[in-house]
């Protein structure tokens, strides 16, 4: 289990979330290691997005805190801002790497006077929900409009209000930038541009294009690495309409009671980093593939003179076996409870039409989720981690294994049902003897599907914290690593196909005989 | 009149608008064997699933043995019933011996009960040892019925119900089978229904046989009194609908 107690189990919650935790660790075999952790209480856990940047930050944070004389786990790689945001609120983790505009807009966006913020007011609406800032690192990642540097010399653009001249220029802009209501249409109202040729891009994509001479400006991070490596020019906003993305942490305000030493530590890093060392930082990590840890730990030791621990290294194999085990306790757990749970409700359904229409509606509504917005909607309920990844994919796991008990059941001849009636067997020894061993080649049919599927989306149990091979496949992603990403995914499908072949053996096992023979005739 | 061993006192079964079987009184004899007989849809098949509790009446009620049928207490009353279904409805996953064992070892049988049982039966339907341990698949159409008719046998019951029992099967097999039958009844002296729509095999045998048409009894008696004394026009076209066919083995029977 990856939710070890960490601090004094002060809300039933959470001592029941445990509870749980170790009842499905007892439901394992012996052979998982336990966590014997620190004490609950001292480890510092920081948390960070699944982008480069955010990554480099989350591990430049756990070795100040290290370096602070406090443990620190680094959980990096979480999906998008609320699921970070809300494992913050939650206590999953203490504090995570963010910036003032996305703070502001995207997670405060629902405080309604937000536009007549002062200065205390940021501190102040944080501080009502347990939050705490660090900061500003000393960077501002807001967009930007790039060109090529040959472009800008031969136009003579430096300033946004440069480009009002040149309405032939070609822009390719990120979509997300092409719809905010701070992106592309501010940039066009308040600077006037007359430019037509405005296209939406994915983003690599789009320094792809700049490259080849495909379009003449993009819209870019202030630190993004390929501004370097592409050699573009960052145009200066001179009319202000980009809001400032200073780079913070946001940090639980009880950590400072916790492990007082550790923020203070965090605090030292305010104005540090500033944006030329940012972008040396992510082209290392992502241009380079050096690995996070060093990355940071290298700017700490030059920036800071800090020498924390050598980074451990895990080889290959390990990192894989550890993957697997985390991987088969999220199918292998959620797979039994699914099967405990569904073919009684199966059996139900095929009892009364009436229940079946309910039990086959709901669970296959579970299903049309999206498997993404099923793990988020476990967070508020579960935190993060492997239990919210278990429950998300037990849901899913269900309407194959329901659907196909009560196909199964409902498929059995009428005669043969009769036959059993008639020989006065009672209805539980008619289920036992008869219709479960008949409807068995398509239950386990639905089993295997369901288990098939689950070693699938178990990848994206990684997203919440989970681990598994998602978490090699989507650090491959993210940092563009083909041979990371086939780390996880080579033995993810391996799994797969394990799992099919297991089916395939038990399934000789528990189908009578019989209906094989038929199935052949 | 002999004791009856079941009987139906205005028992009817509506399905929706259809009325399968009007209300009707019929008291089957014991030790001896009764056939239904009639064309398809005539309720033949309702009167007989009314007698083995697999559908309860709209009114009126069936006794078995002086007492009435309820949904309490009419599946202890099936193991005094043996029912050997139109295809032998064995069950597929079950070999011959498991599913001719099946409700035995349910009622938890000592091993060697259900093994003597198996033997003596099987002796008596003249199944090949072998059978015993094939699956409903690897057996004949003849086999199966055997099979069946062990099924239903297996708990000696006083009252056996056979739904079409020759139906499905090839005129040789049919022809061997049917002779078969008819010495198991009798050397069984066993009370006895039988459905089917053969005048021929009714003719074989049937004691008392019951002809009906659209859910009504239309005339209750031997073959004679079919053929000689027709209780109406429907049963004399009947009659002679089948006589048409089956003429060499009425008259050899008859």
């Amino acid at each position: 289990m990856r939710a070890p107690p960490r601090k004094p189990f002060s809300r039933p919650r959470r001592a029941r979330r445990i509870a749980w935790a170790g009842l499905a660790a007892l439901a394992l075999s012996a052979g998982v290691p336990a966590r014997a952790d620190a004490p609950a209480g001292s480890v510092v856990h920081v948390g960070s997005k699944s982008f480069t940047e955010s990554v480099i930050l989350g591990e430049i944070a756990t070795q100040v805190v290290r370096a602070a004389g406090a443990e620190a786990e680094h959980r990096s790689g979480f999906g998008g801002t609320r699921l970070v945001w809300n494992a913050l609120l939650r206590g999953d983790i203490d504090l995570y790497p963010e910036y003032t505009g996305t703070l502001i807009q995207e997670i405060l966006a629902a405080v309604p006077d937000m536009t007549k913020h002062d200065g205390d007011w940021l501190t102040r609406t944080l501080a009502e929900r347990g939050v705490g800032l660090i900061g500003p690192l000393g960077f501002n990642n807001s967009y930007a409009v790039g060109v090529k540097r040959g472009l800008a010399t031969r136009l003579g653009l430096e300033r946004l209000s440069d480009l009002r001249g040149h309405p032939e220029l070609r822009f390719g802009f990120s979509n997300e930038f092409m719809s905010r209501h701070d992106g592309w249409p501010a940039l066009r109202d308040r600077y006037g541009l007359p430019q037509l040729d405005v296209k939406g891009i994915d983003h690599d994509l789009g320094y792809r294009a700049i490259a080849r001479g495909a379009i003449d400006a993009m819209d870019l991070y202030a630190t993004d690495p390929e501004v370097k490596r592409d050699d573009l020019v960052a145009l200066e906003d001179d009319r202000r309409v980009f809001p400032r993305y200073d780079a913070i942490f946001l940090y639980r305000l009880d950590l400072a009671q916790r492990s007082p030493a550790a923020v203070d530590a965090l605090r030292r890093l305010t104005g540090r980093i500033d944006a030329q060392a940012m972008a040396a930082m992510n082209a290392r990590a992502k241009l380079d593939r050096v690995p996070e840890t060093k990355v940071a730990a290298d700017f700490l030791h030059s920036a800071l003179g800090l020498n924390g621990p050598p980074p451990a290294t895990v080889g290959i194999a390990r990192s894989i076996l550890r993957r697997a085990i985390e991987h088969l306790q999220l199918v292998a757990l959620s797979l039994l409870a699914a099967i405990a749970v569904a073919v009684p409700l199966g059996v139900l359904a095929a009892r009364s039409p009436r229940v079946g229409q309910i039990v086959l509606g709901v669970v296959g509504v579970t299903q049309t989720i999206p498997s993404l917005a099923l793990l988020v909607f476990m967070i508020p309920l579960l935190g993060i981690g492997a239990l919210p990844a278990m429950v998300a994919l037990f849901l899913y796991s269900l309407l194959p294994i329901v659907r196909n008990t009560h196909a199964g059941l409902t498929n059995i001849a009428p005669s043969l049902r009769e036959s059993a009636e008639a020989l006065g067997l009672p209805p539980s020894a008619i289920l036992r003897r008869i219709d479960l061993p008949l409807a068995s080649p398509l239950i386990l049919a639905g089993i295997k599907s369901a288990a098939v599927i689950n070693v699938g989306t178990a990848t994206l149990g990684a997203l919440i914290g989970a681990g598994g091979f998602g978490q090699p496949i989507f650090t491959g992603i993210r940092l563009d690593d083909v041979g990371l990403i086939l780390q996880g995914a080579v033995p993810a499908s391996l799994l797969a196909l394990l799992v099919q072949g297991l089916f395939d053996i038990i399934e000789r096992r528990v189908v009578p005989r019989g209906l094989r023979l038929r199935e052949k005739a | 009149m002999p004791a009856a061993i079941i009987q139906l006192i205005s028992a009817g079964k509506r399905y929706g608008v259809a009325q399968a079987l009007s209300p009707t009184t019929l008291d089957v004899e014991a030790g001896a064997t009764t056939v239904l007989i009639g064309p398809s849809g005539c309720g033949k098949t309702t009167l007989l699933r009314l007698m083995l509790g697999l559908i309860a009446p709209d009114g009126g009620e069936i006794r078995f043995r002086q007492t009435a049928l309820t949904r309490d207490n009419v599946r202890g009353m099936r193991r005094h019933m043996g029912y050997v279904v139109q295809d032998g409805g064995l069950f597929p996953h079950l070999t011959a011996a498991e599913n001719v064992g099946l409700m035995a070892r349910h009622l938890g049988w000592p091993r060697e009960k259900v093994e003597h049982r198996l033997t003596e039966l099987r002796d008596l339907v003249r199944l090949p040892a072998a059978a015993l341990d094939r699956f409903p698949a690897e057996m004949s159409g003849g086999q199966k019925q055997r099979v069946g008719l062990m099924r239903a046998l297996m708990l000696d019951p006083e009252l056996l119900f056979l739904d079409e029992p020759l139906g499905a099967l090839d005129p040789l097999v049919r022809a061997e089978l049917q002779d078969d039958l008819a010495a198991i009844f009798q050397k069984l002296a066993k009370s006895v229904v039988l459905v089917t729509h053969d005048l021929a095999e009714a003719a074989l045998f049937g004691k008392t046989i019951v002809l009906l048409q659209d859910g009504r009894i239309v005339q209750q008696g031997a073959i004679a009194d079919l053929i000689h004394r027709p209780a109406d026009p429907f049963v004399t076209r009947f009659v002679n609908a089948q006589r048409h066919f089956d003429a060499v083995a009425l008259g050899e029977r008859a």
